[in-house]
């Protein structure tokens, strides 16, 4: 059977109920939530401060330190604490997305340690964690060029759809499923991270671009409203 | 983004802007943390936008402590070394305050009999350099600050928490009868006996939570305010 209706009723193009809310760890220096429905992260700022130890320094910048991490009970099956593999190579591109828009050269030899948290995780955790992040780098009042959101765009069967959720990760039928999480700038909407776990001919990535491009341009609108004071919660 | 109308109605109230929004667009020149692309003057900070005159600025409401030179900081001893001490004043750097600086004879053998880990100290700092902070103890009212208890709030925070002219400041010593220092770098000492420290430090906490609220002298006199325990008997 062909994928002609999503599995959780919502439009192809539709993402999943959005909360975002600013300054929710009080003894960090900026921080955020941010949920794609089920999948919740929070995200810490920490900095720039004092690198340790030194041979890390950069005498010419200050380097980002992310710690992507998904806690025990943020899946059916009890996560093992502690880095894996998986969250080694989450974090850092995550680093290298975030790197690509902070001004690095205000503080040499300093860090900006980012932490960022899954809570609850139904897919596109590393999504969920990037636009956290970014907003918990505004709010800790790093300077930066412009702010980032992610997305995950899928294929599924033959169908480009917005915000991948776990049921649809998994879909096999048809021509099973890809997914792609994209990266893209605020304001020049350029591309600072993008994978891609299955196969998708050309011409349809360039289809599944477009839908990044707008969804991110509607998760900026939340990132933005809620730095500004507001407390999203659409569930 | 800050509109025509708004700058022609003099609305010079401050706009919240986020990293790389659009605050006006026209003859303007970009001032800190602003940057300009063709027209278009753009948020480098999150933060309060302000227009005075043709010049757009970002005053910052966030973020670590900048050690700027001749600041007066509040500082808690990390190290001690041969020639001087290693101070933790927040932000990204940490500073050293050197025997050199102290404002009486030190014995080099023995440091720590002036100042030892833990301690709090008020400083200022003498220059802001690429390879650290250099921090000095000759200028009046500086030294070492013994007993008392050493809060950190946000800097941005402090003015607040020193209101207009000190207004706030010694509405919470006198309430409480105790001895503030306030450091531009947020770490505030407060001495005095148990009660007022406790009460005191629960105000300017307050403060530093709700520092956009207006009319805030009045809510922090009502909060110190209730019963005044402080009387004579």
């Amino acid at each position: 059977m062909a994928y002609t209706k999503r599995l959780d009723g919502r439009k192809f193009d539709e993402l999943r109920p959005i909360k975002a809310e600013v300054g929710v760890i009080p003894n960090a220096d900026g921080s955020a939530l941010f949920a794609f429905g089920e999948t919740l992260v929070i995200a810490a700022v920490y900095g720039p401060r004092p690198l340790h130890p030194a041979h890390m320094q950069e005498p010419d910048r200050g380097i980002i330190r992310c710690e992507y991490n998904m806690l025990p009970f943020s899946v059916s099956e009890r996560a093992r604490p502690g880095p894996s593999r998986r969250s080694k190579e989450i974090s850092m591109i995550t680093a290298n997305a975030l790197s690509s828009i902070v001004d690095l050269t205000r503080f040499p030899g300093t860090v900006i340690d980012v932490q960022i948290l899954i809570i609850q995780a139904n897919a596109s955790t590393r999504c969920a964690g990037i636009n956290a992040a970014s907003m918990a780098l505004a709010h800790a009042g790093i300077v930066m060029k412009e702010l980032v959101s992610s997305v995950s765009i899928g294929k599924i069967d033959d169908k480009i759809v917005v915000d991948v959720d776990k049921k649809e990760e998994d879909y096999s039928d048809g021509e099973g499923s890809t997914d792609i999480p994209f990266t893209l700038t605020s304001r020049s909407k350029s591309i600072v991270h993008l994978q891609l776990d299955g196969k998708i001919p050309l011409k349809r990535f360039k289809e599944a671009f477009l839908a990044a491009k707008t969804a991110c341009e509607k998760i900026l609108k939340y990132q933005e409203r809620a730095l500004k004071g507001e407390k999203i919660n659409e569930n | 983004m800050i509109t025509e109308k708004e700058i022609a109605e003099e609305k010079t109230e401050r706009k919240l802007v986020v990293p790389g929004e659009l605050i006006v667009s026209g003859d303007y020149l970009p001032g800190d943390f602003t940057r300009k692309e063709g027209n278009d003057i753009i948020a480098n900070r999150y933060g309060l936008a302000e227009i005075s005159g043709r010049f757009v600025k970002i005053i910052p409401v966030s973020g670590v402590y900048e050690p700027r030179r001749g600041n007066t900081v509040i500082g808690r001893v990390n190290d001690i070394n041969f020639s001087g001490w290693i101070i933790d004043i927040g932000g990204p750097y940490s500073a050293f305050l050197s025997i050199m600086e102290s404002p009486r004879f030190i014995n080099k053998m023995n440091l720590d009999e002036f100042a030892s880990v833990g301690d709090v100290l008020d400083l200022k700092i003498n220059t802001v350099k690429k390879g650290g902070i250099d921090l000095t103890l000759k200028s009046k009212g500086l030294g070492k600050l013994d007993g008392g208890r050493l809060i950190k709030i946000n800097p941005h925070k402090v003015p607040r928490v020193i209101g207009r002219g000190g207004s706030m400041i010694n509405l919470i010593k006198e309430k409480t009868r105790t001895d503030i220092t306030v450091g531009q770098n947020g770490f505030i000492w407060i001495n005095g006996d148990l009660e007022g420290e406790k009460k005191a430090e629960e105000a300017v906490n307050l403060i530093a939570q709700e520092a956009t609220t207006e009319g805030l002298t009045d809510k922090i006199e009502k909060f110190l305010g209730g019963k005044d325990k402080w009387e004579v008997h």
